[in-house]
């Protein structure tokens, strides 16, 4: 060890891989996982989401499950609980809209609102 | 670089361990790859969480789920329904006194009112990875002090934090590194004691085992401040996985180029070494320490010389405890003030405190100095099992003595323990109940240090030994008037003329049972009664005729024939043949068998 910079860079690289084990008071994206969620496709939205978080260095967001939302027949599911605001939840969502939520909802705090619950059924009635 | 979207944290602490938790280790890793989530979910072996009670334990992150008593069978279901469905497994999280059950750890009960600092990585790191340690802005105190600090500014931020010696005795710590800092010498040592003896003590083995490297860290900043490029960790050898763990620590840390030469590029040298001790009680005391590690017999030397001035090998020395070591490092990262404003006037920080014995949440807590006993025992501890009474908490192990009910709520610092006769210790805390005998407690911790005495001075070797003799005749029902004064007048004279800290202290748990519980001394030897019913020799077993039924368990039991009776009539003991087992009381459904 040679000096404090290098000290940091180690600090950095494994907090990446630790830090949800501190206490978050940041976003909070949860997947619904029950088997319903599962079988729609859940998992890679999951990991879509983990990834895309990681490799942002987005360290005050944390992704987890939940079990079923309700709403079955729109899975995969995903809701974004962020502190002092409404939570958004998308519907239908695949691994190739996670790149635009993390984007624009998580990063830039705007909700993509053509993913959400309220645009689909509004405009698949 | 591989995230793992969910952690799987299992406790390694001794406690765990000893209740299978590697087996547990072993099956999460199985079945997490059954699964498919091998890429996904990790599993990690951490140090102790505190609340042993309810081991094994299990927490998940993110949700922060604390899942108690786990068992083998039980991670399929984990793995299966939390981890890959999400869905918590309700019954098997931790539900303590609370009715509902609680999701996260930082609700429940018993970590509400700690304070984290000297266990604040236990549980949480992985103690066998260094980067996670350093994650958690470890070895940043020891990069800051080497590169921003001087030597004494160093000491002087210690000195301001108020830091007192957490090994029992409460000496500031930042007084002893300037004592020796203060020597001219070619070399000087850092010694950390770990030679943690109290009966039920364990808060030295779960901070090595949890955080080892807080300890090397410290150790390092301790050499800079004192001029010392050497140090020993003096560690028993009865804790094999700290010992692991240390070594471990050790060599990662060499790696890393944090021990060696030229830390941080600063020319500054500084390397550790372990020794470990045979076991003798005696070793914790530091001049005796001292003497082991030259390889001498563990003996200790009067003071002065103090080791500050002539310490080992007759080179000027610092000896500090492990949970001292563990908050220096958050003393320099977060400054003396943030230390200082926690706690009483005269005892700053924390304290770390095993508690055992009669209380619902056996465990490891850390608690800011002032907390009251109540406030341990009752929100923290979750109070006495069997709603029974609470009676006495005992503090310092053998050096020790025993807190009544009467002062329940004297806030826990140094100074307050020293006035009403017990002492802080080096954080033993047996809660005892109604049913413990004062009187034997007694005998028991003087049994401990008549044993652990080393014998090199008389009033120790000697003294100890005949208080020991008085007590045995007392519980025993053979106490003679006047006993009680004897004990008082040797206790006194062996504090005042024994020659290490062990001597001056082994009186305390019976002076300070004289001083709060005379009258079940009295009752011992006067009325030849144990209030408690506990003292064999001074109770006897009685069938209360109106409840016995005749129902023959007892008599089946008793593996001495003294029970005897015709079916469905009330059954009789033979006091002469009875060897008071208490084999008939468990077997007894109707409560029919009293201890008078």
């Amino acid at each position: 060890m040679k000096s404090l910079q290098e000290l940091e860079a180690i600090r950095n690289k494994t907090l990446s891989q630790i830090d949800i084990r501190k206490k978050s008071e940041g976003t909070r994206i949860v997947v619904g996982m029950a088997t319903c969620g599962i079988a729609a496709g859940a998992r890679p939205v999951l990991t879509a989401l983990v990834e895309e978080v990681a490799k942002r260095n987005l360290s005050d967001v944390t992704v987890s499950q939940t079990g079923c939302i309700g709403a079955c027949r729109l899975e995969p599911m995903v809701e974004v609980y962020t502190p002092g605001k409404d939570k958004v939840t998308y519907v239908k969502v695949s691994p190739d809209m996670v790149g635009r939520i993390v984007a624009e909802h998580i990063v830039n705090g705007n909700p993509v609102t053509e993913y959400t619950i309220g645009y689909h059924e509004e405009n698949t009635k | 670089m591989d995230i793992f979207r969910s952690h799987v944290l299992v406790c390694g602490g001794t406690g765990c361990t000893s209740s299978d938790s590697p087996k547990i280790i072993d099956k999460f890793n199985e079945e997490v790859s059954k699964a498919g989530l091998d890429k996904e979910v990790k599993v990690v072996r951490t140090g102790c969480f505190g609340l042993c009670e309810a081991g094994p334990v299990v927490i998940v992150y993110p949700e922060g789920s604390f899942y108690s008593h786990v068992k083998v069978s039980d991670v399929p279901e984990i793995v299966s329904e939390h981890l890959l469905k999400g869905r918590i497994v309700q019954r098997l999280l931790y539900q303590g006194d609370q009715k509902d059950v609680e999701m996260s750890l930082d609700n429940i009960g018993f970590y509400k009112k700690q304070k984290r600092v000297a266990l604040r990585n236990c549980g949480v790191i992985d103690p066998e990875r260094i980067e996670e340690y350093i994650a958690f802005d470890g070895y940043k105190a020891l990069g800051t002090c080497l590169t921003e600090y001087t030597p004494q500014q160093v000491i002087d931020i210690i000195k301001e934090s108020g830091l007192r010696g957490r090994g029992g005795g409460g000496f500031p710590t930042g007084l002893k590194w300037q004592f020796c800092a203060n020597e001219k010498n070619d070399q000087k040592y850092v010694i950390c004691n770990a030679d943690e003896g109290d009966p039920g003590a364990f808060m030295d083995r779960s901070v090595l085992e949890g955080d080892p490297h807080a300890v090397l860290e410290a150790m390092a900043i301790a050499g800079y401040a004192i001029g010392a490029n050497m140090g020993y960790i003096y560690v028993r050898a009865e804790y094999p996985i700290a010992v692991k763990r240390l070594e471990i620590a050790i060599d990662q840390a060499r790696e890393a180029g944090l021990l060696g030469k030229d830390i941080f590029g600063t020319g500054f040298e500084f390397d550790i070494d372990i020794r470990l001790g045979a076991g003798a009680f005696v070793c914790g005391e530091e001049m005796a320490l001292i003497a082991s590690i030259e390889g001498h017999r563990g003996e200790p030397t009067p003071k002065p010389p103090f080791p500050a001035q002539k310490g080992l090998f007759g080179k000027p020395t610092i000896i500090n405890n492990v949970e001292t070591f563990a908050n220096v490092p958050q003393i320099i990262l977060n400054g003396s003030e943030w230390f200082s404003s926690m706690g009483t006037e005269k005892s700053n920080g924390t304290k770390v405190f095993a508690l055992g014995g009669k209380i619902n949440n056996t465990g490891l807590v850390e608690i800011p100095m002032g907390t009251t006993l109540r406030e341990i025992i009752y929100e923290i501890g979750g109070g006495i099992p069997g709603g029974k009474e609470f009676k006495a908490a005992q503090t310092g192990g053998p050096s020790g003595g025993c807190i009544p009910a009467s002062h329940l709520d004297t806030p826990i610092d140094y100074d307050s323990l020293t006035a009403i006769g017990s002492m802080m210790g080096s954080g033993g805390l047996i809660v005892m109940d109604e049913d413990n005998c004062m009187v034997d407690v007694a005998r028991f911790f003087l049994d401990f240090t008549v044993d652990e005495s080393c014998g090199k001075c008389p009033p120790c070797r000697i003294g100890t030994k005949r208080m020991l003799d008085i007590l045995e005749r007392i519980v025993a029902g053979q106490g003679q008037d006047g006993d009680i004064e004897k004990l008082e007048q040797l206790g006194e004279n062996i504090k005042n003329a024994a020659l290490c800290g062990l001597g001056k202290t082994a009186p305390n748990p019976v002076l300070s049972t004289i001083k709060y519980f005379r009258d079940e001394y009295e009752a011992h030897i006067y009325d030849k009664k144990c209030p408690a019913g506990h003292c064999k020799a001074l109770l006897n077993y009685v069938i209360d005729k109106s409840k016995c039924i005749g129902c023959s368990a007892c008599a089946k039991v008793c593996p001495t024939g003294a029970i005897t009776g015709k079916i469905k009539e009330p059954f009789e003991i033979d006091q002469s043949k009875c060897i008071k087992c208490g084999a008939c009381i468990t077997k007894c459904k109707f409560g029919a068998i009293e201890k008078k």
